[in-house]
């Protein structure tokens, strides 16, 4: 096990004790008060915000903050979920209890419509994928709803195009992100006027690590989907990653033999692009545990940004998050 | 949890991303799936070490072009606290990211080549520091392995920048020197076996040590509106609460405070975080407030402590980063964004640009360009309410925007 993050579940703030303490304001989780004074920029400067949901841990994490920077009044914005009809079901069966505890508002628009409408077409092949397609969909459903701030969970310690994006991020009419001409964004002020037509995608939990916020999941007791621990799943092996058995969606060669494997998913994407982990950690200490232990990056298991060295900033500048 | 948030300073090739990809390295933050592209890239490049550079300049032109053009977030962590990193660029032209890395940052490394010595760079680069009074600075002498690792050479660096020092305002700066090798790594987590002259700590070992604890906190406590709360639902029919972050100090419930710029005075009833009650918000805590009386509050207002009022004025004197191609000119007008509250401002008179390298002012410009560091006087369309740059980092700093553009354009630090 590596040293270097050891120390954070111990030190994991408790900032519900220490800021009756007068003077220990060290202790304060400064990403999450961030992350809140964030989403109150994004409620008092834009008109029509949206938070993004994928149903993911990050964007699971920023509906807590969300709750958290409203309270006692409820999320003034809706969720909007780009379904790629690839999703692990459990992540849907997930959104859709979680909205309905929450009593949130949710939109869901479909990759399939843009496929069915020819807008777009559908990949083919060993490494076919749903996952680029998502921009076409996400684009349309900002036009429709007019929507002029776009909430996201991405994160600057992902990779290396979104280490360099701003909290609030400008897009332009046709969603595209001009990585050259940023604004710049000093001390804590956040710049967020733009023309119409334009929208800002706005990142709260841009300075998180991966390993924050599988903290802060422990610390604030977050439910997350069952596929982040792990369970006995029908596999198959590519290119040393464990990919998910699902031959209606996932393309697999005869040869490529099914398995059944304990695994458990590190991030969520679409099931053609997302591959497993061996796992034994079956409740949410193992899996910190785990994410401390590991010497691969979370994105190492993301089989889209292995297209290219710069895949991730090619499907940004077309308006991907 | 303990954050310690970092820019860097340096020129072109004087080894920045180098030193940010071995201090990744040496604190086993590289997992082995980067650690594995940035030696099959190396070796593609032909290079016979692992160019650590590859780990942080993540845009397309700047892996064709091999230099870093915009401002990348990296994060590492020791078992002691996590580390953000602004990796800001070096070409003369990038000053704004620099103003930019160096505005959230507590401390600062600046690189020199040891085979350069100062050059004109590391005043500007001395000089942004200073400007936004970054507390702790290193001056990371590197490629020491090029001359080497002679004493003579890295003292004649150092009593050079020293002169630097002697014409600074900000003498509570904390400067440390250390000899580096960031392409080997020495002093850069590992004591050098090379600089044997060298008694000081490795630049991690420095970052350890200091202390990331509330260098901003002078007690005077600032807390602008941001947002109102107002449910309207059966169980908090008539709650309104004012939420924003805490500057500077501490807020209780009971402060008598006064509401800015209505000047209407109450007193603090109730300190909300999410879902609990806490009897005082500390510094940087974004939590949510009631006031024991019905007064008019509304976002771009201030609730202060009425014995500790800030200055409210329609006019302020600022030293101006300049950020946009399109000048600054005399009497044209903008918006300033301070804090959450913006006005509308007209440019007075510049009183002086400001040269980078501590040698003085030029009184006769009339217009700014970008990179272009200045005094200039403002006047606003409404009163502000802040403090000295000096005194209060948040309420003594702004932005300027451009209303047709909408682009931030420059940084204020208000005099």
């Amino acid at each position: 096990m590596t040293q270097q993050n050891s120390w954070q579940i111990e030190n994991v703030d408790y900032t519900f004790n220490t800021i009756k303490m007068k003077t220990n304001t060290a202790h304060i989780n400064p990403l999450e008060h961030e992350a809140i004074y964030i989403f109150r920029e994004v409620a008092a400067q834009f008109e029509r915000p949206v938070l993004l949901f994928s149903g993911g841990k990050d964007s699971i994490t920023l509906v807590r903050l969300a709750q958290k920077a409203f309270y006692p009044a409820s999320i003034p914005f809706p969720l909007l979920h780009i379904d790629t009809g690839h999703n692990f079901p459990e992540t849907i069966q997930f959104r859709d209890k979680l909205v309905e505890e929450l009593g949130l508002n949710l939109i869901v628009r479909h990759v399939q419509d843009a496929i069915d409408d020819g807008k777009v077409k559908e990949e083919s092949g060993r490494y076919a994928s749903r996952n680029s397609l998502q921009t076409t969909t996400l684009l349309d459903a900002i036009e429709e709803f007019d929507f002029d701030a776009c909430i996201g969970g991405a994160r600057r310690d992902e990779e290396k195009a979104r280490a360099k994006e701003r909290v609030f991020s400008v897009r332009d009419d046709f969603g595209q992100w001009d990585e050259k001409n940023q604004r710049p964004e000093l001390f804590d002020i956040l710049n967020g006027q733009i023309e119409l037509g334009q929208n800002v995608r706005v990142f709260p939990i841009s300075n998180w690590t991966e390993l924050d916020v599988w903290s802060y999941i422990q610390k604030e007791q977050i439910e997350i989907p069952s596929i982040y621990f792990a369970h006995t799943r029908a596999t198959f092996l590519r290119d040393g990653l464990i990919w998910s058995s699902n031959d209606n969606i996932v393309y697999r060669d005869e040869d490529e033999l099914v398995e059944e494997r304990q695994v458990r998913f590190r991030t969520v994407g679409d099931m053609s692009c997302t591959a497993a982990v061996l796992s034994s950690a079956t409740n949410i200490e193992a899996v910190v545990a785990e994410i401390k232990a590991s010497t691969i990056s979370e994105r190492g298991a993301r089989i889209d940004d292995k297209r290219s060295e710069a895949a991730m900033e090619k499907r940004k500048q077309q308006g991907y998050f | 949890m303990d954050v310690l948030k970092i820019a860097t300073a340096g020129s072109v090739d004087d080894g920045k991303s180098t030193l940010i990809g071995r201090l990744l390295y040496d604190t086993k933050s590289l997992t082995t799936d980067k650690l594995e592209a940035i030696k099959n890239k190396s070796e593609q490049l032909g290079y016979d070490y692992l160019d650590f550079s590859l780990a942080t300049d993540g845009l397309v032109a700047e892996r064709e072009q091999g230099i870093t053009i915009d401002v990348a977030h990296i994060y590492f962590s020791t078992q002691n606290r996590s580390y953000i990193i602004a990796d800001t660029p070096g070409h003369i032209e990038y000053t704004r990211n620099m103003v930019t890395g160096a505005s959230t940052s507590q401390a600062s490394i600046i690189l020199i080549d040891a085979r350069k010595g100062v050059i004109e760079q590391t005043y500007r680069h001395f000089f942004i520091n200073n400007l936004l009074r970054v507390k702790d600075i290193i001056v990371a002498i590197n490629k020491m392995d090029l001359v080497d690792f002679s004493e003579e050479v890295f003292n004649a660096i150092k009593s050079e920048f020293e002169t630097l020092i002697a014409n600074s305002d900000y003498k509570e700066q904390n400067i440390t020197f250390i000899p580096v090798s960031a392409l080997n790594g020495d002093n850069v987590a590992t004591k050098s076996e090379h600089t044997q002259w060298y008694n000081g700590q490795t630049i991690l070992e420095h970052l350890e040590q200091l202390k990331s604890e509330d260098i901003y906190n002078i007690g005077t406590p600032r807390f602008p509106v941001q947002y109102v709360i107002r449910p309207k639902t059966k169980d908090f029919h008539d709650f309104r609460g004012y939420s924003g972050k805490v500057y500077g100090g501490d807020l209780s419930v009971g402060d008598k405070v006064v509401v800015l710029p209505s000047q209407k005075e109450s007193t603090i009833k109730e300190i909300f975080f999410y879902d609990e009650n806490y009897e005082t918000a500390s510094r940087r805590s974004s939590v949510t407030i009631t006031l024991a009386d019905d007064v008019n509050v509304s976002r771009g207002d201030m609730i202060v402590k009425v014995d500790d009022l800030p200055t409210i004025n329609k006019q302020c004197n600022a030293i101006i980063s300049w950020m946009d191609t399109e000048p600054l000119r005399e009497g044209s007008k903008y918006i300033i964004q301070h804090g959450v509250n913006k006005v509308l401002t007209k440019v007075g008179s510049i009183e002086h640009r400001i040269l980078p390298d501590f040698s003085g002012v030029d009184t006769e410009a009339s217009s700014l360009n970008l990179n272009d560091i200045a005094l200039v006087n403002f006047k606003f369309n409404k009163p502000l309410y802040y403090d000295a740059f000096k005194a209060h980092r948040t309420n003594g700093s702004f932005i300027i925007i451009d209303n047709k553009t909408n682009n931030t354009v420059g940084a204020g630090f208000i005099q």
